[in-house]
């Protein structure tokens, strides 16, 4: 159930926009919110736009902004959580403090003001102020994955063949952690997606591309005349999530029996 | 005596880590590019109005001294006066609008309980059956429907299609309106509550004491509240004071669904205005909320679990 779902999503987010058929922004002022017809397949929004065209093009925007962001993320949770916990000492007394605190302030009020603050925000800022938050989820799994596997005994052994510090950690320790931190990442690129969408819906998305969640915006405007936009938006960010946190349950189920 | 020492620590703590976020904002905020008095003032001022309101703001001292007067300010004067609305501290501005935001937090953490708990129970004690399924998807799906999706739907069920509850709006007060706003924002943590709460209670109950329980003859319901769902409490104690950052920040979301007035509107406008004390004593205040909150779940666990005692 899951699966399927990410491969729609992951296949409209790439081949989505040369299908569509109007540019996301092109305006059309004669049909402005119209009903579904043959020439607009999902009816019109604002200004004439195309609904399906920008469903599309949000597909992409939440693709391209939910993997990198995601990237970001691990790369930076991992070096920081994972490294402090194969370090130890003070840096890892520090890092789990810093990470502890982060967790406890409201990330979604970190992403607004980064955004809030930027003059004309774009996709860059967007992926930008997701990462600022998004690592502290991976620095704990990182950190905790790295503190259960640093005595096991293959870690011993490696290092008592003389393996440097950099090759244990990436060779022997960081190999190891990586089904939970996959798990985590699934869940993460959901989370991300809403976000995104949270985001745009507030205003504070990349003006000049079309998202879901300016999309959902523009539907609860005008949700007494014409449903249809929300529902559209709506359906669509909820079946990717949903997509995403199924395939996190069961990559947890296979990957992590631990948890199950 | 020892309760006092413990609560006078984590408080100190607390503290530490407010000063420790109100430090960072600071920072990020007065690094970022960009001159506020572009946004405070219009267009046709001129050099010397701007100058003069950078002198005023502080805006052209080092940011050394810069920092010190906002430590100043936090502790004698509400954090300074707002740069949009002059007349008022800024903390003045955000103790206004604090109040809807934490009715809205709490009455969704209510609903978040109210709905779990008997779908926790009722999963739990029908392992495998279909009632279990029902409430193991209801539960994937409060999690995964987004919040902005949920509020304009529930308007248009309970608004429009079958007018019960008063259409959203600022002028929307009473109880009426609350409904759909903490169902908005509490059915994502409810469908996480309801996951964690049958785990926790399907442990619970193979447990031996439970059975002891059931072998004195106690009735199942008995069995069930005091005995199961008390131990139960714990884990879900830790997920809902861990859900509440996610609450705040979902707050802002759901305020602006439901045009209501609250510390997410007031942020949103005081960031695009760069009404940067009000923005300050708008992530000071949560701060200090989600602080308060962390220790007083730390102190339920003591009251729920007697095997828990407070300590460092």
């Amino acid at each position: 159930m899951g699966l399927p779902l990410v491969g729609a999503f992951a296949l409209l987010a790439v081949v989505g926009p040369w299908l569509a058929p109007y540019a996301p922004t092109a305006i059309d002022l004669a049909h402005d919110l119209e009903g579904p017809s043959r020439a607009h397949w999902l009816g019109t929004g604002d200004n004439g736009v195309d609904v399906l065209s920008v469903l599309l093009a949000g597909a992409r925007l939440a693709g391209e902004v939910s993997v990198a962001a995601v990237l970001i993320s691990v790369t930076v949770g991992v070096v920081l959580g994972g490294g402090a916990a194969f370090v130890g000492g003070r840096v890892d007394g520090w890092v789990a403090r810093v990470t502890d605190a982060a967790q406890s302030f409201p990330s979604l009020i970190v992403n607004m003001a980064v955004l809030a603050l930027a003059t004309r925000p774009g996709v860059g800022h967007l992926i930008a102020a997701l990462s600022i938050t998004g690592w502290v989820g991976y620095a704990r799994v990182a950190r905790a994955e790295v503190l259960r596997l640093r005595e096991r005994e293959f870690v011993t052994a490696a290092r008592a063949l003389g393996a440097s510090g950099s090759r244990v950690f990436f060779r022997h320790v960081l190999p190891n952690a990586t089904g939970p931190l996959m798990v985590q990442a699934t869940f993460g690129l959901g989370a991300t997606v809403l976000a995104e969408a949270s985001l745009s819906f507030l205003g504070l998305g990349p003006g000049a591309s079309a998202s879901w969640g300016a999309l959902l915006d523009q539907g609860t405007a005008h949700l007494l005349q014409t449903p249809r936009l929300a529902v559209c938006a709506g359906v669509a960010i909820t079946a990717t999530v949903l997509g995403l946190n199924l395939t996190g349950d069961w990559l947890r189920d296979r990957l992590d029996p631990r948890e199950g | 005596m020892k309760l006092a020492g413990y609560l006078l620590r984590r408080l100190a703590s607390g503290a530490l880590t407010v000063l420790a976020v109100a430090t960072l904002c600071f920072v990020t905020l007065h690094a970022l590019p960009g001159d506020p008095t572009d946004v405070l003032l219009d267009e046709t001022a001129g050099p010397e109005a701007r100058e003069a309101l950078r002198h005023a703001l502080h805006l052209d001292a080092p940011i050394a001294s810069r920092y010190e007067i906002f430590l100043r300010e936090a502790v004698f004067s509400g954090m300074g006066r707002s740069w949009a609305h002059p007349d008022r501290s800024a903390v003045a501005a955000v103790l206004e609008v604090w109040p809807h935001t934490a009715a809205l937090a709490a009455s969704a953490m209510l609903v978040a309980w109210v709905i779990a708990v008997p779908m926790a129970l009722l999963a739990a004690t029908r392992p495998g059956t279909r009632t279990d399924a029902a409430v193991g998807v209801a539960s994937l799906l409060g999690m995964a429907l987004p919040s902005l999706w949920v509020g304009p739907m529930l308007v248009l069920a309970f608004c429009v299609a079958l007018p019960w509850l008063p259409f959203p709006g600022p002028d929307a007060s009473g109880p009426a309106s609350m409904v759909l706003p903490s169902l908005t924002l509490g059915a994502g943590m409810a469908g996480i509550l309801t996951r964690m709460g049958r785990g926790a209670l399907r442990e619970v109950l193979r447990e031996p004491y439970v059975q002891t329980a059931r072998a004195k003859g106690l009735s199942e319901p008995v069995v069930l509240v005091k005995h199961a769902l008390r131990s139960a409490m714990v884990p879900l104690l830790t997920v809902g004071g861990s859900q509440l950052s996610a609450l705040l920040g979902g707050a802002v979301v759901t305020e602006r669904i439901f045009d209501r007035v609250g510390l997410g509107s007031l942020f949103l406008d005081s960031l695009l205005r760069r009404d940067i004390p009000v923005v300050m004593a708008c992530v000071v205040g949560v701060a200090v909320t989600v602080v308060l909150v962390q220790i007083a779940v730390d102190l339920a666990y003591a009251v729920v679990d007697p095997r828990i005692r407070v300590s460092a």
